[in-house]
């Protein structure tokens, strides 16, 4: 049961990479930055798991380094999807 | 319960996927980015209903501290700083896969922080994720925040050599690899899972730290990628699928724009990694006696408008110099003036014009310049044949026509913009000095070219006056 686990994870892992692929070379160039700090955002999913260690019974040094990754991992979701808009919102067409 | 989160998370994962394919046109764009902000959001929330998570209020100290750090560098970074914030951001999203792999190990741990003397079995799969999370994490850390110095200015932007520079970094993948091995065998190994990490954020400052100015948009792109495998790792080591997913996107994105820059640049990635245009440096000095001479041409404001009102088309190329100089709201108003007089214009912009995959769209974004102006490269290079004027404003290398033809030239092969091509050629520079590259650009000297020397922002202001005065 293990290694069936392990290896769907895998599976997503492969079939989401083919779809990063297909759907990042359709992004033309003028949109390359807001492309890297919208995908950085996104890379900020890790909070996912600093949330599951900082929100811990018990307080231990697993609270702290989810602390931390909660702080670092925040900053990447909202710095991120912020400047993001930011830059976005000056596209404009003629 | 289970059931809701895992379906929140697979919702949340299709935001992403729906997100990044909005980004792929200016008018979805911002719709796209709302989309991955909602699956942010979804994503956080199911998280939060975790029976992992009983208390809550270290996970509030450190989103507040977060967020509010984020909030102010998303809205104080001005355009220009754009390159160091997404440093940055890599850098933070690396190191929060470091510390989560690190607390997992921990938690993990059945002898910590009391030493129950039960046996601690990891399973290798996650064993694995935790030593690669740990790697790639502390690697992208590091050395986001090296890249970051080097765009601020706080490292010197200069290829650092040291000592067995190569074989020292081989040796420390290949001591952190060797290790990782053993701790998937014996977990209990503590100190050495701390040694992995250290090592891992000696490694990104050793790795980006030779890597040079120039070659910046390379290093940036590339950690951008690390930051998303890193997160993939972090995913294999929480068995959860949507930070797999997401990672993998990001790993992708930042590996295709790896990809540009260097074919941009002309450079492999294994030449930009190792630091590679320290040679073409010196090589350019002992060269400097074969460089071009000749007559060089020059043009002033009146002359220049006085040429202008009596073309038809005009593509200007931008480069850095002119996003240093701010000069960018006055190419904006010469080019509206332009327009209204019925000449055709149209931005050219180089990959590597900016300091990051498409900086430069966003600098003249920022001036108001509509984006359907401005081309890339391969769009419109065939088109200065039979354009009037070409304007390069603060571009050096990327307009070096040796690139094509001098197999001595340390840009050799690179792609560059054709502006040689057009009837004229106007160069707006301080002065005659060398590009990045440190090369001499034999285009002022061809009888097409008019050299109109000066600070860009002054120059173009003084431009649109005498226009103005027509």
């Amino acid at each position: 049961m293990e290694e069936y686990l392990f290896l769907m994870q895998v599976y997503v892992f492969a079939l989401a990479i083919f779809v990063g692929f297909e759907l990042i070379t359709k992004v033309p160039p003028t949109l390359h930055t807001p492309l890297m700090s919208g995908s950085n955002a996104i890379s900020g999913i890790t909070i996912v798991g600093a949330i599951l260690s900082a929100g811990l019974e018990q307080f231990t040094i697993s609270t702290i380094l989810g602390l931390i990754a909660v702080a670092f991992a925040m900053i990447n979701v909202v710095g991120g999807f912020l400047v993001t808009d930011r830059m976005l919102k000056m596209f404009k067409k003629k | 319960m289970i059931i809701a989160i895992e379906i929140t998370y697979l919702i949340s994962s299709i935001l992403f996927i729906l997100g990044i394919k909005y980004l792929g046109s200016p008018k979805t764009a911002r719709k796209g980015n709302l989309y991955a902000a909602i699956g942010m959001f979804l994503a956080i929330a199911a998280t939060l209903l975790d029976q992992q998570v009983l208390t809550f209020e270290w996970i509030i100290i450190g989103g507040l501290i977060g967020s509010i750090a984020g909030l102010i560098m998303a809205y104080k970074t001005p355009m220009t700083g754009m390159p160091q914030m997404v440093g940055m951001l890599n850098g933070f999203g690396g190191g929060a896969s470091t510390l989560v792999a690190l607390s997992e190990y921990f938690k993990k741990n059945p002898n910590y922080p009391v030493d129950t003397g039960m046996p601690f079995n990891l399973p290798v799969n996650e064993g694995v994720a935790i030593i690669l999370s740990l790697l790639i994490g502390g690697i992208t850390f590091t050395g986001s925040m090296i890249a970051f110095g080097k765009l601020q200015g706080l490292v010197t932007g200069k290829v650092v050599k040291y000592p067995l520079q190569h074989p020292l970094n081989a040796l420390l993948v290949l001591f952190v690899l060797g290790a990782g091995g053993y701790v998937v065998m014996f977990p209990s190994m503590m100190a050495l899972v701390l040694v992995i990490t250290a090592v891992s954020l000696i490694l990104g400052v050793l790795l980006v730290l030779p890597i040079g100015g120039a070659d910046m948009p390379v290093a940036i792109s590339l950690l951008n990628s690390y930051s998303g495998i890193a997160g993939s790792m972090t995913g294999f080591v929480l068995g959860n699928n949507e930070l797999i997913i997401a990672g993998a996107l990001v790993g992708a994105s930042g590996i295709i724009l790896t990809n540009i820059m260097c074919k941009a640049m002309n450079r492999s990635l294994m030449n930009v990694v190792l630091g590679g245009w320290a040679n073409a440096g010196s090589a350019s000095t002992t060269s400097s006696t074969t460089s071009p001479k000749g007559d060089v041409k020059s043009i002033d404001a009146e002359e220049l408008a006085m040429l202008l009102d009596s073309v038809s088309s005009v593509i200007v190329v931008p480069g850095y110099g002119m996003a240093v100089g701010q000069a960018q709201h006055a190419v904006r108003d010469l080019v509206n003036l332009l327009e209204k007089k019925g000449v055709k214009v149209r931005f050219a912009i180089h990959p590597v014009a900016g300091r990051m995959p498409g900086h430069m769209n966003v600098l003249l974004a920022e001036a108001q310049v509509p984006y359907d102006k401005l081309y890339a490269m391969e769009d419109i290079n065939d088109d200065f044949n039979n354009t009037d004027v070409v304007i390069v404003i603060g571009a050096n290398d990327v307009v070096n026509p040796a690139a094509r033809h001098d197999q001595s030239s340390p840009i050799f092969g690179m792609p560059i913009l054709n502006v040689d091509y057009a009837k004229t050629v106007i160069i707006n520079k301080r002065s005659m000095s060398a590009g990045y590259a440190g090369i001499d650009n034999e285009l002022f000297f061809y009888p097409n070219a008019l050299m109109y020397f000066g600070d860009s922002k002054d120059a173009m202001t003084k431009l649109v006056n005498e226009i103005k005065n027509l």
